[in-house]
């Protein structure tokens, strides 16, 4: 894994926990030139996904419009203190990057 | 960044119930900034900052754990609410990102004129940003509270003034022209008024700062830079005396604001 770690917190409240992370990628839409007029090839997460205890509970297919340095925020119900959270995110180059979180 | 416009939408329909007076537009942009603060692209860079800190590196093979950044070796928290300052070993008054350099010449072996001469968001310029991040990091909350004990010190500070006031390049700007009164503006951005402590998590206490707009982390050292650029100014050498000196101005002008960075701009 090659790609800079994600930043996942994931808080309990009540019943659910939210789970917020912030994801280090460039995002690049494919759409953008650079000063030699070359356009700067795409380069996004296309997958998502979020697992609750090794349970997927989100699954999201994303595209170029979303912005540099996605952040992503979402609530588990059912979800306590000390349980654990993995995220994933596969690009558009097959790159791909797995971190994991426990809620406090 | 689409989930959270989705959820921004919501906000809005909610904030347009009340029957109330139109929103002024300095309150629009104080709740957009609030939308923001969550999940702050800062935080990454704080991140690799910390973890550069920490790696051993360069020719000597040596992490950046013991570099005096003013409080003493390896001391981080507390450091940059206390830069620019002088310091004894280069005889000089430095800020946190000339700071840096210089330890990552002495205890790594990196060569300093290179750093200064790579542009900003390439090679080690990159982790000189990273860097500065996560030390601003590690004081935020903290009330700036710059030394000006020593004769350089006040120096700095005075010659700081000058390059403040000094007008120039063909538009005849000063950094007083944008930043030398109370309530200015461009469009819609607020000018802090930067001869004195302009407010807490404002100008000096709020870079470094990640920008939206171009998805750049920007430390003090680039500000400045940009603000040059806006006055059709030459640019100023990385860690120059007239950038640390404007620094020194501006950070002891602001004694006591409460420091906010790394902070989220537009």
């Amino acid at each position: 894994m090659a790609a800079d770690p994600m930043r996942i917190r994931a808080q309990a409240q009540g019943d659910k926990a939210v789970v917020r992370v912030l994801m280090s990628h460039e995002m690049e839409t494919g759409q953008r030139k650079d000063s030699a007029g070359k356009t700067i090839p795409a380069w996004f997460i296309q997958e998502v996904t979020a697992a609750h205890n090794g349970k997927t509970v989100l699954n999201a297919e994303w595209g170029p419009a979303v912005s540099k340095n996605p952040f992503l925020q979402f609530t588990i119900k059912g979800a306590k203190a000390g349980d654990k959270i993995t995220v994933n995110w596969v690009d558009n180059r097959g790159e791909k990057r797995s971190d994991e979180a426990t809620v406090t | 960044m689409k989930a959270l416009w989705i959820g921004a939408a919501g906000l809005m329909g909610l904030a347009l119930l009340p029957v109330q007076a139109q929103k002024s537009s300095a309150d629009a942009i104080a709740e957009y900034r609030k939308m923001l603060e969550d999940g702050n692209p800062a935080d990454l860079f704080e991140a690799k900052g910390e973890a550069l800190w920490k790696q051993k590196r360069g020719p000597k093979n040596a992490s950046l754990e013991s570099c005096d950044l003013g409080k003493g070796p390896g001391v981080v928290k507390g450091a940059f609410v206390e830069l620019p300052r002088h310091f004894v070993d280069t005889k000089k008054v430095q800020d946190l990102e000339s700071r840096l350099v210089t330890c990552m010449s002495t205890l790594q072996g990196l060569n300093a004129d290179e750093i200064a001469k790579t542009p900003f968001g390439r090679g080690e310029q990159e982790n000189v940003t990273a860097l500065a991040t996560y030390v601003a990091a590690a004081s935020r909350g903290l009330r700036f509270n710059l030394p000006q004990a020593h004769a350089e010190e006040r120096r700095m500070y005075e010659i700081g003034k000058r390059v403040f006031y000094f007008r120039g390049g063909p538009y005849d700007f000063s950094c007083a022209s944008c930043h030398g009164e109370d309530g200015k503006r461009i469009r819609l951005q607020d000018l802090p008024n930067l001869n004195k402590n302009p407010g807490d998590g404002i100008g000096f206490a709020a870079w470094p700062a990640y920008r939206v707009s171009n998805g750049q982390m920007w430390g003090m050292q680039l500000r400045l830079n940009d603000c040059y650029r806006q006055q059709r100014f030459p640019y100023p050498g990385f860690g120059s005396e007239a950038t640390i000196a404007v620094s020194t101005y501006m950070g002891v002008n602001a004694k006591g604001a409460e420091s906010i960075a790394p902070s989220i701009k537009r």
